[in-house]
């Protein structure tokens, strides 16, 4: 268990040594908000009834371009090996490196939620719904995208690669997300379960298949 | 004690596994494979076009179904194929299972594209609609995507062992689609029609049709046949190739 916990500490110590990178992730969360009242105009009903899909693009967006940083620099730096060869399994680490990606990439998000409630023209039910939907559906999400940076980890260039292959497989969180936030409580309620679903089983299956790919990726 | 020295006749697994052996037995193959599938078409396509009853309802649009439904099957079969390959690969640790990954992906990506298109113009005669984001659609949207990402990840990889194995993964990671096209008509409430011939063989469609579209079935069966097997041979000598102009490039060195 300390293994389990040294591991989270250490990306989490990492990440905000470095600094920079965390707030990047959140501005950008917050500048597609941003835009898109100018792209489809300042009405605020329309951006009232748009706002959940809106935000869930935008969470969307964020984390898969923040999934690069996961085993990338763990690779360049030979931690990966390390990890590979350690004493707790790999599906072990990769879990606690799920967990700290969450807690990087997903708690900011949520906790920048309320400017955009303000921005796109939310009611705070519609706000809380969201801030529920979005607890339950970006585990799934970052399971997932755990599963694509570990295809891409031994790519020099697969920048772009690992959102292009996790997109098609997250568009149930996406469908059940956005459905989630809907008004009648009856089909929200039902999507909500099936977005805590779908993320249960994403984060428990992810660490096997995400770590069976870094050891075949090895040299 | 003596021993047998005289050259064996490679058991069946050796004729599969060894690449020298699949190019050999697959060599008198193309030729009678391209023709098989070119009768089929033929004789298929004239059932479909002139020989078979236009729909009452839908009238003549009625035939685009005779290409919608042989590739959307092959889209999902491909799939399968490429799953079966993929546990060759990590399970089996079959020689030619990565060949037969990679050479299946884009195939795949062309059927489901071809099934994508004329759902398409088949819906809008029939629904008034060129898309809509029912259940199978959306879920046959998505296996095209996956099947271009997993194109996309041949390409991206340099070294095709580790690719192998990688995209093995990815792709039994993505099979988890392949059952939700599957069943989406029945899941969800959706402009698509639900199954017209369930596995118990109770038929919901008239003779006359079923036979054009048994054939087309076929022949587009063995058009991904005959294209799988030239591409898989490509793929050996190219890899064949490779090596050989590595070995050159190395041998050159002083």
């Amino acid at each position: 268990m300390t293994a389990f916990l040294a591991v989270i500490g250490r990306d989490l110590r990492l990440a905000t040594r470095v600094g920079g990178d965390v707030l990047t992730l959140v501005l950008f969360f917050i500048m597609i908000a941003v835009i898109v009242p100018f792209a489809i105009g300042p009405d605020s009903v329309l951006l009232a009834r748009l706002a959940p899909g809106i935000v869930w693009i935008a969470a969307f967006l964020s984390m898969l371009l923040g999934l690069d940083r996961l085993f990338r620099a763990d690779d360049e730096d030979g931690s990966l090996w390390l990890f590979r060869h350690a004493k707790i399994p790999l599906e072990a680490i990769v879990a606690a490196k799920v967990i700290a990606h969450w807690l990087l990439t997903a708690l900011p998000l949520l906790i920048a939620t309320p400017l955009l409630a303000v921005l796109l023209s939310m009611d705070v039910s519609t706000w809380m719904r969201t801030l529920l939907a979005l607890l339950l559906g970006t585990p799934g999400l970052v399971a997932l995208g755990t599963i694509g940076a570990a295809v891409t980890v031994s790519l020099r260039r697969g920048g772009l690669i690992a959102p292009v292959l996790i997109l098609p497989l997250s568009i149930p969180i996406l469908i059940f997300g956005v459905g989630a936030i809907g008004a009648e409580p009856g089909s929200s309620r039902a999507a909500l379960l099936f977005l805590a679903a779908i993320s249960l089983v994403a984060v428990v299956l992810a660490p096997f298949a995400a770590a069976l790919a870094l050891r075949l990726s090895e040299d | 004690m003596s021993l047998d020295l005289a050259a064996k006749r490679p058991n069946w697994f050796a004729r599969l596994a060894n690449p020298g052996q699949f190019l050999a037995w697959s060599r008198p193959l193309v030729w009678p494979l391209a023709g098989l599938t070119t009768l089929l078409f033929v004789v298929g396509l004239y059932f479909a076009l002139l020989d078979s009853p236009p729909d009452y309802q839908m009238g003549e649009t009625v035939r685009i179904m005779y290409i919608h439904v042989p590739t959307a099957i092959l889209a999902e079969g491909i799939y399968v194929v490429m799953a079966l390959a993929a546990l060759g690969t990590l399970v089996w640790r079959h020689p030619l299972a990565d060949v037969a990954n990679k050479a299946a992906a884009p195939l795949g990506a062309l059927f489901t594209g071809l099934a994508l298109i004329s759902g398409s113009l088949w819906g809008r005669p029939t629904w008034g609609t060129f898309w809509e984001w029912d259940g199978r659609m959306t879920s046959f949207l998505i296996l095209f995507l996956i099947y271009l990402g997993i194109v996309a990840l041949w390409r991206a990889f340099d070294d095709p062992g580790r690719a192998g194995r990688v995209i093995a993964v990815f792709t039994l990671v993505g099979a988890l689609d392949i059952p939700v096209v599957k069943f989406s008509v029945d899941w969800w409430n959706t402009l698509h029609q639900g199954a017209s011939i369930d596995l118990m063989g109770d038929r919901h469609m008239a003779d006359s049709m079923l036979l054009p579209l048994g054939l087309m079935t076929l022949a587009f069966g063995f058009l991904f046949l005959t294209l799988y097997l030239v591409r898989v041979r490509t793929e050996i000598f190219r890899r064949r190739a490779e090596s050989l102009a590595r070995q050159a490039a190395a041998s050159a060195a002083p």
